[in-house]
């Protein structure tokens, strides 16, 4: 009898960890549709669009891939009361902006632009929407346990991001990954990920590079091949459980 | 007190931003979450914390502080040292813990 393991899989190129204009101390050519037109040029499958604290961008960005047959999914880098950031993706867009209400209601303080930036929401077209008031790049008042079920809950992914790094990266920030927390670890542009092997192992969960880029010209600079079915979120859930075949492709 | 009074005393490395140590600092503050400083810091405040990564740059520049102390023999990262530089931000390193340094600054008189 056939079943899903018998799917034909493939090989994608995925990049899921992109900011746009909208995050704090993101560049303004990063806008929806410069970062989707970057990441079609370079060839990726699939992205996630995780702005700081905020998804308000993402649907500009689905618009602006439309033509590029590239598959966006919505997320968001959220920043926990510990000040670790953990990158949440979600099953859709109304799932991301539910996650956002949440995470607004429990993140406090305004945007300064002169030091943060403008925090730019835009459309598909490049068109300034507006600019978002609040201070994305603060920490919310949600500890790490609740960030992970609001994000369950709403039926998401969550990524621990930067692990390497040592800024808001959970190991600098908490000295250890905490268990059944994550989906999978991210490892940075300038991190080796040989250095985290054992911990994902022990852990149980995949390893990802994603470029984190707040700029066109830095997508892409990592990425991570998941061999799935077909490019969409449910089966990047299999791929990062290693379920019927799915898989994180660890180099 | 002065800060170059007080980077004699208490034997501070400069990090960069000698030009900036003509300044009264007021007061104090201590803590190693950015969202805690962006929160609460006074401006012209000295901040010891053991941060050494970049974003603690943009968090000086918010508070306008007099300078980031970076404990324990900590040495900021290039890419830290890099954007002080940019923004005109005073980076001073000490080997004392934060408690010892805090104490020591205590018993010089200064205050929150």
């Amino acid at each position: 009898m056939s079943g899903r393991g018998e799917q034909k899989l493939f090989e994608f190129i995925c990049d899921l960890h992109l900011h746009t204009c909208l995050s704090p101390c993101g560049s303004l050519g990063a806008s929806p549709r410069g970062q989707m037109l970057a990441a079609a040029a370079r060839g990726i499958d699939m992205v996630a669009i995780c702005d700081h604290n905020t998804a308000d961008n993402v649907d500009a960005c689905r618009r602006a891939a439309v033509d590029t047959g590239m598959v966006v999914l919505a997320g968001m880098e959220v920043c926990s009361a510990e000040e670790v950031h953990s990158l949440a993706i979600m099953p859709d867009v109304e799932a991301a902006l539910s996650l956002q209400e949440v995470i607004w209601a429990n993140l406090p303080g305004h945007n300064d632009p002169d030091v943060f930036g403008m925090q730019v929401v835009a459309d598909h077209e490049d068109n300034v929407l507006g600019f978002c008031d609040r201070l994305l790049i603060g920490a919310t008042q949600l500890g790490l346990p609740a960030v992970a079920r609001e994000v369950r809950d709403r039926g998401g992914l969550l990524i621990a991001a930067h692990v390497d790094r040592e800024g808001y990266g959970v190991i600098a920030q908490l000295g250890f990954v905490p268990r059944d927390t994550y989906d999978a670890l991210e490892v940075s542009a300038r991190g080796d990920v040989g250095m985290y092997r054992d911990e994902a192992e022990r852990l149980g969960v995949p390893l990802l590079r994603n470029s984190d880029a707040h700029d066109p010209d830095d997508v892409g600079r990592v990425t991570t091949r998941i061999r799935m079915a077909h490019r969409t979120f449910d089966e990047l859930k299999m791929a990062l459980r290693g379920e019927a075949g799915r898989e994180v492709i660890q180099d | 007190m002065n800060l170059r009074e007080l980077v004699d005393k208490l034997n501070l490395q400069v990090v960069c931003g000698e030009d900036k140590l003509d300044v009264d600092v007021p007061g104090v503050y201590v803590s190693d979450m950015l969202s805690d400083v962006m929160a609460n810091a006074a401006p012209g405040a000295l901040w010891i914390t053991l941060q050494v990564h970049q974003n603690i740059i943009a968090v000086a520049t918010l508070r306008e502080l007099a300078a980031i102390v970076c404990v324990r023999g900590r040495q900021p990262e290039a890419d830290t040292i890099e954007k002080a530089m940019a923004e005109g931000v005073c980076l001073l390193t000490t080997d004392k813990t934060t408690f010892e340094f805090a104490g020591l600054l205590w018993e010089l008189g200064l205050r929150p």
